[in-house]
């Protein structure tokens, strides 16, 4: 990791994020209105959020790997269905997954 | 502002902090994906949404290229787009303070905003204002408070915060699967990105994904 690509990363996020916003607050209602377009949107949040819960828990780089990771999410996914709190799933998966590591 | 019902402020106010608190772990999950102290701050200053801060350094944090991390983080942000065209019309402010009304522009302050409906239009302003505010003054505070930990932590993966990123993901996804047909395009989602993983560089499968989003949403239900 350099610190070109994380400056990158960080300026360009930020521009763009902004920038929609202020598009959202500046056009006429219906050009963003157009059913299709609202429909997808709705569901770009959870394909991506649930691809990243993939990649940050079954890969690294390239390949699927099982390791450590993802007994913390497995606790995660326990910890929801109990309807704990964010803070406790968060924390809940930390503890297991360190606890395997260092077994490991 | 006019009188804010005691109502509209404590709605404001428990979101904020709740919410607020999750800055501790993006905070984290960014000093683990490499970023610093400051950048992670700067993020949280300046980006101030969520679901893309986390998709961001995630992607970074998995080895993928800069113009993923931000496609991914874009593409997450375009429903602020349609939140800001929902408020627009409620706020009716130009310059400077538009500018602001942009930034503040997320879920919360709009799902508050929209929930204040049935005590008036003052009521859903001063909701999305408190809101937007609240949220910005906690999840800043809160990022500094998780990156300057995580800083001081060392190896992810020795404290677990390489665990906590994805559970962090699926709690931020978990509330939003209110049918089963969310639920499908969400497993449909995970077994796509995985399946595509080895064909692809990394942090390309997680942008892949939204195809799955295109599929679902192409045709009324």
């Amino acid at each position: 990791m350099n610190s070109v690509t994380t400056w990158t990363v960080l300026i360009a996020t930020s521009g763009l994020c902004f920038a929609i916003k202020m598009v959202g607050h500046s056009v006429p209602e219906r050009w963003l209105a157009h059913p299709r377009l609202q429909r997808i949107n709705a569901l770009v949040p959870i394909a991506l959020l649930s691809a990243l819960i993939v990649a940050q828990g079954l890969v690294v780089h390239t390949r699927v790997v099982i390791d450590h990771r993802l007994a913390g999410l497995a606790v995660a996914l326990a910890a929801l269905f109990a309807r704990a709190p964010f803070p406790v799933v968060v924390v809940a998966a930390a503890v297991t997954s360190a606890i395997v590591y260092h077994l490991h | 502002m006019p009188k804010v019902s005691k109502n509209t402020v404590r709605d404001s106010l428990s979101v904020s902090l709740t919410v607020g608190a999750y800055g501790v772990a993006f905070g984290a999950a960014s000093v683990a994906a490499g970023f610093s102290v400051l950048q992670s701050c700067l993020f949280s200053l300046l980006t101030f949404t969520g679901a893309s801060q986390f998709a961001a350094v995630g992607v970074v944090g998995s080895g993928g290229a800069a113009i993923s991390a931000v496609a991914a983080a874009t593409m997450l942000g375009t429903r602020n787009a349609l939140y800001a065209m929902q408020m627009a019309p409620l706020l009716r402010v130009r310059g400077l303070r538009r500018v602001a009304a942009a930034h503040l522009t997320i879920d919360e302050s709009t799902g508050v905003a929209l929930s204040q409906a049935p005590r008036g239009t003052a009521a859903m302003r001063a909701g999305f204002w408190l809101t937007g505010s609240g949220v910005y003054l906690f999840w800043n505070v809160f990022t500094l408070l998780g990156a300057v930990g995580a800083k001081a932590l060392g190896n992810p993966a020795s404290w677990g915060l390489d665990a906590a990123v994805p559970a962090a993901f699926l709690g931020l996804v978990w509330p939003r699967l209110e049918t089963t047909f969310l639920r499908v395009v969400a497993a449909s989602s995970m077994v796509f990105a995985l399946v595509i993983t080895p064909w692809l560089p990394a942090g390309l499968p997680i942008i892949a994904s939204a195809l799955v989003a295109v599929a679902f949403g192409w045709r009324p239900r």
